[in-house]
């Protein structure tokens, strides 16, 4: 099996160290943004895969859906984001095969995620990825959050990276109890437009998923609308000839 | 039955097909003392009968907490009993500490019944000599299973084993249709009941009884002695009486009345030993 190959070569590999432990990420996805509204959960990320200060993959799908009731975003190191589907993919396998009616609910696979990405951090290999989880079960709505060292809580809105100092602001003013679909989007927009703006990884393509009790629904990639015309952006060397 | 040479390895077929060592090991459970069952759609009660091997001795504990949602009764070798207790502890914290939430009672079951079947597949193990009865709960409801030396597992609305469980059984058979729908009282009356008949005239005592109970929204908890006395007290029929029109159970003020009425003409065995609140009494008093 996969994972007593990587033990065994790990082990060989303390004797050439660090060879196979994660040091920093390559590939990496930025922002995932989501919140709680009427019937569900709502989640945007953009499909920018960005490798250092290059945007360079511009059609990377950052959310998946997670057997019947959930919903993973990722941000951070793409190939990290990869693995945990596999694993995840493994144990909604072995779930569906007891075929016994009971079913791993988002609480569950947010918390065999917290326990798998603490136990990569204490090896000192961590998923460099900031997760982020949400679902409905029998009506119960859950949304919650995962880092690469195992912090993990749950809330009514949650952002990873940039989407912290961003998002969450405009999250914390406009978020309230049983939003509209409808609301929600906006909310999410505005939050993914300042984001654009501001963050250097972010690209204008981006998806909203949303998951309900009915199941996972991952809008087809759109952009958002821009504007640039300010007057500052015109002749912006003005005050100072010769920079740039 | 009788000694064969095909009885002697667990791993030795018979040219009937059958692996005597395993039902050996399902003779153990039943000379091991009663443990009953019943589930409704929402609860789960257990009872036993409390063997003690002599009047100096306390009886052995039979009724284990599994964890908040699952309970289990054992009958027969109650060591093997206590280990495979300790196996479902295990396995239900385990799970709540990856998961953070229950272990579903059926795959737990399942669990248990693939570790029994390991034991009549090795040469060096012997089976497990303890039959179990879990009651639990899961997304769909309240369920109780029993759990085989065999390796078997089956799912029951009520079940009965160990020593005259048949008679248990019994009145379960008679009952069992209207279990589902049951409040959680008359569960509890019902598991009393088939418990005395396990008991063949001798008096329904608490001290001789262990009665456990677990549902939605009430974690699996043993009920204390007091609280065992006075249902006992509450929903005292005098032996073999049935009530005759087998209805769904009504007020229990009114089996209370129709059973004072009836003591008095009734045989029993029971009838020396007077008033269930007599039974502290010292035997100096007679």
């Amino acid at each position: 099996m996969s994972l007593s190959e990587s033990n065994q070569a790990q082990h060989n590999s303390l004797l050439s160290s660090d060879s196979q432990r994660t040091l920093y990420p390559y590939v990496t996805g930025t922002s995932v943004v989501a919140l709680k509204y009427k019937d569900g959960i709502l989640m945007a990320a953009d499909m920018g895969g960005s490798y250092g200060s290059t945007l360079r993959y511009k059609s990377v799908e950052r959310m998946k859906p997670v057997g019947k009731h959930s919903l993973l975003g990722a941000s951070g190191e793409l190939s990290d984001f990869q693995e945990l589907l596999r694993y995840l993919d493994e144990l909604i396998l072995y779930d569906n095969m007891w075929d016994d009616g009971n079913s791993l609910g988002p609480k569950e696979v947010h918390n065999y995620l917290t326990r798998v990405m603490y136990n990569r951090r204490n090896k000192f290999n961590p998923l460099w990825n900031t997760l982020v989880l949400g679902g409905v079960k029998n009506g119960q709505k859950y949304l919650g959050t995962v880092t690469m060292i195992g912090v993990h809580f749950e809330d009514n809105h949650v952002a990873t990276g940039f989407g912290n100092h961003l998002a969450r602001p405009i999250l914390r003013d406009e978020w309230h109890e049983n939003l509209s679909f409808e609301d929600g989007v906006k909310i999410l927009e505005k939050c993914m437009r300042v984001l654009l703006y501001r963050d250097r990884s972010a690209v204008n393509k981006l998806q909203i998923a949303k998951i309900t009790e009915e199941g996972v629904t991952i809008s087809q990639p759109y952009s958002l609308k821009t504007f640039w015309g300010f007057s500052a952006f015109q002749n912006p060397t003005v005050g100072a000839e010769g920079s740039w | 039955m009788f000694r064969n040479q095909y009885d002697t390895d667990v791993t030795t077929w018979s040219p009937a097909g059958r692996l005597f060592q395993v039902e050996y090991a399902m003779e153990a459970v039943k000379q091991g003392s009663a443990a009953i069952g019943l589930r409704s759609k929402t609860h789960v009660v257990l009872a036993c009968v409390n063997k003690a091997n002599s009047e100096l001795s306390s009886h052995q504990k039979k009724i284990f907490k599994v964890d908040d949602h699952i309970g289990v009764a054992i009958a027969g070798l109650t060591a093997d009993g206590r280990v495979l207790s300790r196996y479902m502890r295990s396995e239900c914290i385990n799970y709540n500490y990856t998961y953070e939430s229950a272990l579903p009672v059926g795959r737990l079951v399942v669990q248990l019944a693939d570790k029994a079947q390991v034991c009549t597949q090795r040469s060096w193990k012997r089976p497990y000599g303890v039959g179990l009865l879990v009651g639990g709960l899961d997304e769909s409801g309240a369920h109780l299973y029993y759990n085989c030396p065999s390796g078997n597992y089956f799912e029951y609305q009520a079940f009965a084993i160990g020593s005259r469980s048949q008679a248990a059984k019994t009145y379960l058979e008679r009952r069992f249709g209207s279990f589902q729908e049951s409040s959680r009282e008359d569960l509890i009356k019902d598991a009393l009941i088939a418990t005395r008949e396990t008991l063949q005239g001798e008096k329904l005592r608490s001290s001789i009884c262990t009665i456990a109970v677990l549902g939605v929204g009430e974690p699996f908890h043993i009920l204390d002695q007091d609280t065992v006395q006075q249902l006992i007290d509450a929903f005292e029929i005098v032996a073999d009486e049935e009530p005759p029109a087998a209805d769904p159970p009504t007020g229990e003020a009114e089996q209370g009345a129709a059973s004072e009425e009836g003591a008095a003409a009734d045989q029993g065995a029971a009838a020396d030993q007077g008033a269930a609140a007599d039974e502290g009494a010292a035997p100096m008093d007679i």
